[in-house]
Order: structure tokens, then sequence, then C-alpha cells
């Protein structure tokens, strides 16, 4: 088995805020991320997957492939939006880096393992240089 | 649902790679440059991952201010600035980025809940790292 990681980038803006709490509650727990005017970052996305390179060309899948999917599936609808207010899974959801992550392999799963060969391993998600959130599915 | 959460931290410090256990001549042979008797440095890079559900009500698997304080006092207060080989933890032990990260695992391995840490990865330079994700773990 051989891990084949794909890297990309998106810019997004997005708030932390739950409806359940009182304000004051999502101001303790959120700090700087529950301005409801909303912040952006420049994301970093890994996809990495699993398979046995194939015999005749050598690669676990093709890169170019897993980039036309990456953008289709992930970049098309994070990048330059405002996850809140334009992705549907964030609509009840909040846009942490974790959900991100779930967010993106639920994205990207089906247009992967479909095709056979190759399954998606793990997603993950850099926020910052310093933060990041990984997601393998459930084990 | 699980999902990982992990921050990565700088911190500086001396070592001196040199074991009692060899003559001078053959720590100068296993250690090359790392055996200088006065000690050299490193910014450390120190990734720390964690394990665990993603709670429905925040959306995170861990407060990022607690992680960063439970960091910050037991391992960064701790190694930051210091020299390795003076720490009780490397006495009789060579502070290899090898055992530094596996310290560094020990000095954090209960400290995260409700998530648990899954692995910490140390840098010691641009090129070099190092990974432990505890005995009983399969790694990735």
């Amino acid at each position: 088995m051989v891990f084949l990681t794909r890297r990309a980038t998106f810019s997004a803006s997005h708030y932390y805020w739950n409806d359940a709490w009182p304000a004051d509650k999502n101001h303790q727990v959120f700090g700087r991320c529950a301005n409801r005017n909303g912040h952006g970052h420049n994301y970093t996305l890994e996809v990495t997957v699993a398979g046995k390179p194939d015999p005749v060309t050598g690669f676990v899948v093709d890169l170019k492939w897993l980039k036309d999917v990456m953008e289709r599936e992930v970049l098309a609808a994070y990048d330059h939006r405002h996850l809140n207010l334009e992705t549907p899974e964030f609509r009840n959801e909040i846009p942490t880096t974790e959900n991100i992550a779930v967010a993106a392999w639920q994205r990207l799963e089906p247009a992967i393992n479909d095709v056979g060969g190759a399954k998606l391993s793990r997603i993950r998600v850099y926020e910052t240089p310093d933060i990041f959130a990984e997601y393998r599915g459930e084990i | 649902m699980i999902a990982y959460f992990g921050r990565r931290y700088m911190m500086s410090a001396s070592h001196r790679l040199h074991t009692d256990a060899l003559s001078a001549e053959e720590n100068r042979t296993a250690y090359g440059k790392c055996n200088n008797p006065h000690g050299h440095g490193h910014n450390y890079v120190v990734e720390v991952v964690a394990r665990g559900p993603v709670n429905p009500g925040t959306g995170m698997v861990i407060d990022l201010a607690m992680m960063d304080d439970v960091v910050r006092t037991r391992v960064l207060d701790r190694f930051d600035h210091a020299n390795l080989n003076l720490d009780p933890i490397f006495t009789g032990q060579v502070p290899t980025t090898e055992n530094l990260c596996k310290a560094v695992y020990k000095l954090l391995e209960t400290s995260l809940t409700p998530a648990e840490l899954e692995h910490v990865r140390v840098e010691e330079t641009e090129n070099n790292f190092f990974e432990y994700c505890g005995e009983a773990s399969i790694p990735r």
C-alpha cells in the first residue's frame, strides 16, 4: 500500500457561532472567532489516497485527475467564499477546522472511492501554518 | 465522529549527544559534530496532535487555548532556552531528538482530556523530524 498526498490552497472567510447559546457564551468559548462580521484564512487542504501503484503506469492515482477532483468537489465550493453563508454544510454546523476536514472528506470520498483502485485515506486542513485538523473517516 | 487537531510550537534548546557507555573516540564516531563537548542548539518545532470526537456544541476536538496552556506549562516552560542534557529526564539518556520526542509525548500523554494524545512530532531542523505515537499505537 502506498499513500499519495496532493496539496491545494483556498482562501475563505468564516465565524464561529452556536445559535443554541446566548451571545455571551459564544464570545466566551470562541473569543475573537465569534465576531459576526467574519474573518478569513488561507487554508491548505491535503488529500491523501492509499492504493497499490498501477503495474503499467506506476501511479496510485493520476495526480492531474486528483487535482481536478479536489478543485471540482472542494475548491469550487470553498475558495473565496464565506463558509457560514455560502456552503450548505455550514448553514447549521460551525465551520471549525475540524468540521471543514470532515466536510471535505464527505465531498471527496464518493468521487475518489467510486473510481476504484485507490481509497481516500486522510484529509488534513491547515487553517494557519501552525494549526491543522485531520479526519481519517470512521475507523 | 473522530477527528484530529494539531498545533505547532517552537522552542530553542541546546544539547550534546554523548554517552558514557562509549569511549571518547566511539562517541565522536557515533555522533560526529553533535558530540562537540560545548554542545550546540536548535530551533525545535514541536507538533502535537490530539484525537477525539468533534464536540457537537463547539465543533472542536479540543479547546486550542487549553492545549496551548498544557503544552506551554508542561513542555515549553521546561525545555525552551534550556540545556537538555541538564534536565533530569535526560540523566542517563542521550537527548537525541528521538528521545526528546518520546519525552514530550510522555509529558503530554494524559493531559489533553477529553481528547487523547495521538502523536508528537519534533522537527530538529527543516530536514530532520521524528515522530512518536506511544508504544500501543499502530504507526500510520
